[in-house]
């Protein structure tokens, strides 16, 4: 790669790079390091003066309602999140399995699948809610019909089962992410090697568990990573289904809507002051780097840091 | 054995794949179908397509509140978006590309980062630089956040591209006499196209849905884009099932439209991204 040009002729290159360096600077990188040092002080308002230390940790660790709030919202999407990546991965890998392979409609369904993720999870969210909404009962009509009256329950209503409902749908909608990706790494499977298996004698779970797993690994750590830093932050299905305070009684409080109401809410709306916000922020944007870090490991992946 | 059970194995997949196609259509197709019923078809007739196919409740969503508005500023937010994410990141990777400089390796990782960095865990900062800069509540700051979140995955897709581009192609254009700059634009611009519209296609889909940063960023109506206006407009009017529906189907239409337009392209980009990784 070495260069024929002249060393006097180098002065367009700080030129193309400043737009990018500084936009993704000043928008992206600071503003994080930004609520880092606003999470050491307190006070009303958008600017928070005074300085208090790890204050502002201390009263989210070990004061109500803070601690409670905060732990419910981190036990939660720890559950969420362990729901979503069980059923995108394994539900993913499975219909990956099936589509990789050439029947009439295979190419068509790829493209299926992966219609619901481009839509927003806002309006899927609020269509999902419909679905189930007692009143209009399309769901619960659709059980009557089925004979399972004894289903038709207030889902998004009950505790122990909104939080499951929110995770399905999510799932629902990302699953053609980790079928998109499982494909692609099928496809790039070298095809002597499968023709060898077969050839060997290989029925199909010997060639998924001998051949096309060991293969995909770095496939699933990329998918299991983006549906972690994903879940570490999603707001827009819990405000669509159960209103940015995660009803019902925090039961679907996730990180991301945790985040939202302490930093932008009013107080009476849950708001507990840009300080604790960004207090709240720092938290999640280091459990989610430990987290990349971990899975980064555990995939042995080369990661995205060392990708050449 | 193995055949028996491989063919048990391969019935209950085809079962499995015909309830997933199912599952995807049935929402989808049922959000359209009830937008364009009446609101009495929609309880007498909830399963049915519906009697007479019309357009009442999107003319009725268009009459009672600034839709045109809402469309128009998340038309502009994603067009200038798009645009300018394309210029800033392929500058940026014609650089770290071609040219080895103090730093180079660094700032290509340091961009990278960005894929996995969570940006909604700025917006505190974000809000504030908005403030300070009078964007507050105008959509150009909508504008600048996606530019910053699309530069990562610019870079990503773009350098690659631009490194397996032959040096003899910039040899040959420096022997006649071509500066670095026109280089960029007469060789390296009509040769990476494809990759441009691959950046330009993925990133649509978050732009156009994005719902938190306009949620925090935007307050008149008519800075509103589309998704702030589909949260406004349901919890308005959350009893009339028909109107809803159309809201609902009115956000999701033109991503539904754009993908299958675009699905073949969209696939490519995206599972190239995923084999790089």
């Amino acid at each position: 790669m070495v260069k024929s040009y002249k060393k006097k002729k180098r002065y367009f290159i700080p030129l193309f790079l400043a737009a990018g360096i500084i936009i993704y600077t000043a928008f992206l990188v600071v503003p994080i390091f930004n609520s880092m040092i606003l999470s050491f002080y307190s006070g009303s308002g958008m600017t928070p003066s005074e300085f208090t230390g790890f204050g502002n940790y201390i009263k989210l660790f070990t004061q109500f309602p803070f601690k409670e709030r905060f732990f419910g919202a981190f036990g939660n999407t720890v559950k969420f999140f362990l729901m979503v990546t069980l059923i995108q991965n394994v539900l993913g890998f499975v219909i990956a399995i099936m589509v990789s392979r050439k029947f009439a409609g295979s190419k068509i369904f790829r493209r299926i699948s992966f219609l619901p993720t481009t839509l927003s999870v806002l309006a899927v969210g609020f269509l999902f809610s419909l679905i189930l909404n007692p009143i209009w009962g399309f769901f619960d009509k659709i059980l009557e019909a089925m004979g399972l009256e004894f289903l038709i329950k207030p889902w998004l209503g009950i505790p122990l089962t909104a939080l499951p409902i929110l995770a399905i749908v999510v799932s629902w909608q990302f699953m053609g992410e980790s079928v998109l990706f499982y494909t692609a790494g099928i496809d790039a499977i070298d095809s002597e090697v499968l023709e060898a298996a077969k050839i060997d004698g290989a029925g199909l779970l010997a060639e998924v568990r001998y051949i096309i797993l060991p293969s995909i690994r770095p496939i699933i750590g990329i998918v299991t990573i983006l549906i972690f830093v994903g879940d570490f932050t999603q707001f827009d299905i819990v405000y669509a289904m159960s209103t940015s305070m995660g009803n019902p009684s925090y039961s679907t409080d996730l990180f991301g809507s945790l985040f939202y109401r302490t930093a932008f809410s009013s107080l009476e709306r849950g708001g507990w002051g840009m300080g604790m916000g960004a207090a709240v922020a720092t938290i999640i944007f280091l459990i989610v780097s430990v987290g990349v870090l971990f899975w980064l490991y555990v995939f042995r992946m080369k990661g995205v840091s060392q990708s050449e | 054995m193995i055949k028996i059970k491989d063919g048990l194995l391969k019935s209950l997949l085809s079962i499995i794949l015909i309830i997933y196609a199912v599952s995807i259509f049935f929402p989808i197709l049922l959000m359209l179908l009830t937008s364009l019923k009446g609101n009495r078809e929609i309880f007498t007739n909830p399963y049915g397509l519906p009697h007479i196919f019309n357009l009442d409740n999107y003319i009725k969503l268009i009459k009672i509140s600034n839709y045109l508005v809402y469309f128009k500023n998340s038309i502009i937010v994603a067009v200038t978006s798009i645009f300018l994410i394309l210029i800033i990141s392929s500058l940026a990777s014609f650089v770290i590309a071609k040219y080895r400089f103090m730093g180079d390796r660094f700032l290509y990782f340091y961009f990278i980062a960005g894929l996995i960095i969570p940006i909604k865990l700025g917006t505190i900062g974000i809000l504030k630089t908005m403030i300070t800069l009078h964007l507050f509540d105008n959509i150009a700051s909508l504008v600048i956040v996606n530019v910053a979140m699309g530069i990562p995955f610019g870079v990503f897709v773009l350098t690659d591209f631009i490194r397996m581009i032959p040096e003899e192609l910039s040899n040959s254009a420096r022997i006649d006499g071509c500066s670095e700059p026109k280089i960029f634009y007469k060789i390296i611009v009509p040769l990476i196209r494809p990759a441009l519209a691959a950046v330009a296609i993925i990133n649509f889909i978050p732009i156009w849905n994005d719902f938190w940063f306009p949620l925090v960023l935007i307050r008149s109506d008519n800075m509103k884009t589309i998704p702030l206006a589909t949260a406004l407009l349901y919890g308005q009017y959350e009893t009339n099932f028909g109107l809803i529906f159309a809201v609902l189907s009115m956000a999701s239409l033109p991503v539904i439209i754009f993908y299958l337009i675009l699905s073949r392209q969209f696939i490519k980009g995206l599972a190239a991204g995923a084999l790089k990784g």
